[in-house]
């Protein structure tokens, strides 16, 4: 992968994107031989050297007989260059007024279930389109087309999460409406896609009542990222021992910010919430 | 978390840095990394190693700097140390903590030559 994720080298696809991704990056490997005209200065001290000399022990240190290495300050983010193009893409939504929201949670958790009855619930009035975020298989991606709004798959391949680049390439592809809503679905991970921002508004994280009410302790770097939490599935709550306060206590430990709806996409209970929340943000995307 | 996708990013840093700054080995490299990044050190020594194989880091050192958690007391009105997102206030037990600082993941200094 060409930014940050090495983790999928060479196993990313993404739907109606045929060129591979070598391209914007040059990885050549130029030999300068700056150094080639050195011999000419060994005797003649007379005149100042326009370039540096690292022959001679470290660098601000010239003693004799030292290694010929020297310091670099850098100073760089090990996730800048992903965070240049998650700069990229939250420029491109503004610039189109797109809100963008990446969903993110552990797999099973009923992102997809969620997101196709969201999408049933508001495409009248918003203009949505997905990108899925799975390792293998389209099959997320036709369950959303089958709702009738676009959607584009990546494959990750080994990766364990979306990163900013993919979607850049995606949104090429996939043209999102100006104006719309973009859903973002990341891969079933509550680790890895907590530390790549991928230029969204806000990130999603959904947790269902199947799961133990600990995960936002268990997972704090997830539930700190995220600005909202879906907690869904609430209709299974009678048959299961899910303490919900607990969870929600739990959460804004980590997150004393964040939003919390209760949920559940099969029967629609607490659904009216969330598309409040997304219209009303929605809106405010449209201002400025 | 994801050590490996972090040491191919380190290891992109290392070669633009090569070429802008002209060197063609790297002997050390001094990551900075908070106690919250989540960067799992020993996970790290070990991708970094296999990442930088037949490249310009091939062998090259790995130096820790870590950094601790810091966060906000919201109560106490200045900044403690926590080791986890979740920690109380080790003065007063609050949960109303910002975190501030311990969060980072940099690459600080390189040796080269």
């Amino acid at each position: 992968m060409c930014t940050v994720c090495g983790c999928g080298e060479g196993e990313t696809t993404i739907e109606g994107h045929s060129h591979s991704h070598e391209h914007s990056h040059d990885h050549d490997h130029d030999h300068d031989h700056d150094h080639s005209h050195s011999h000419d200065h060994s005797h003649s001290h007379d005149h100042d050297h326009e370039h540096h000399d690292y022959g001679q022990g470290a660098a601000h240190a010239h003693a004799p007989g030292m290694s010929q290495s020297r310091m670099v300050q850098i100073e760089t983010d090990i996730l800048g260059k992903n965070n240049e193009y998650a700069a990229l893409n939250r420029r491109w939504f503004a610039e189109h007024h797109v809100l963008t929201l990446n969903l993110v949670s552990s797999p099973g958790s009923g992102k997809t279930t969620l997101l196709t009855r969201s999408i049933d619930d508001l495409k009248d009035d918003l203009n949505v389109s997905v990108i899925e975020g799975d390792q293998q298989t389209a099959n997320d991606a036709e369950r959303i087309r089958e709702t009738g709004v676009k959607a584009l798959q990546i494959n990750t391949g080994k990766g364990c999460h979306l990163d900013a680049h993919m979607i850049g390439h995606a949104l090429e592809s996939l043209q999102p409406e100006d104006k719309g809503v973009l859903f973002i679905e990341n891969v079933g991970n509550l680790v890895c896609p907590a530390a790549f921002d991928l230029g969204e508004a806000h990130k999603v994280a959904i947790l269902s009542v199947t799961e133990g009410e600990d995960k936002p302790l268990k997972y704090p770097d997830m539930f700190h990222a995220a600005d909202i939490m879906l907690l869904n599935k609430i209709d299974l709550l009678p048959y299961l021992n899910f303490d919900v306060e607990k969870c929600i206590e739990y959460a804004r430990r980590v997150n004393p910010g964040i939003k919390i709806l209760q949920v559940s996409a099969t029967t629609g209970e607490g659904m009216d919430l969330w598309y409040q929340w997304i219209k009303t943000t929605q809106q405010l995307s449209l201002i400025g | 978390m994801h050590e490996m996708s972090l040491c191919e990013g380190i290891l992109q840093i290392l070669e633009d840095n090569a070429k802008s700054q002209g060197f063609k080995k790297v002997k050390s490299v001094w990551l900075e990394i908070g106690a919250l990044s989540g960067v799992e050190i020993e996970a790290m020594k070990f991708c970094f190693d296999a990442v930088t194989r037949n490249t310009l880091a091939e062998k090259a050192a790995l130096e820790i700097i870590n950094k601790p958690g810091l966060a906000w007391c919201m109560k106490c009105s200045k900044n403690v140390e926590v080791s986890q997102r979740f920690d109380e206030c080790p003065d007063c037990g609050s949960y109303q903590l910002q975190v501030v600082g311990g969060d980072e993941m940099k690459i600080k200094e390189l040796e080269v030559e």
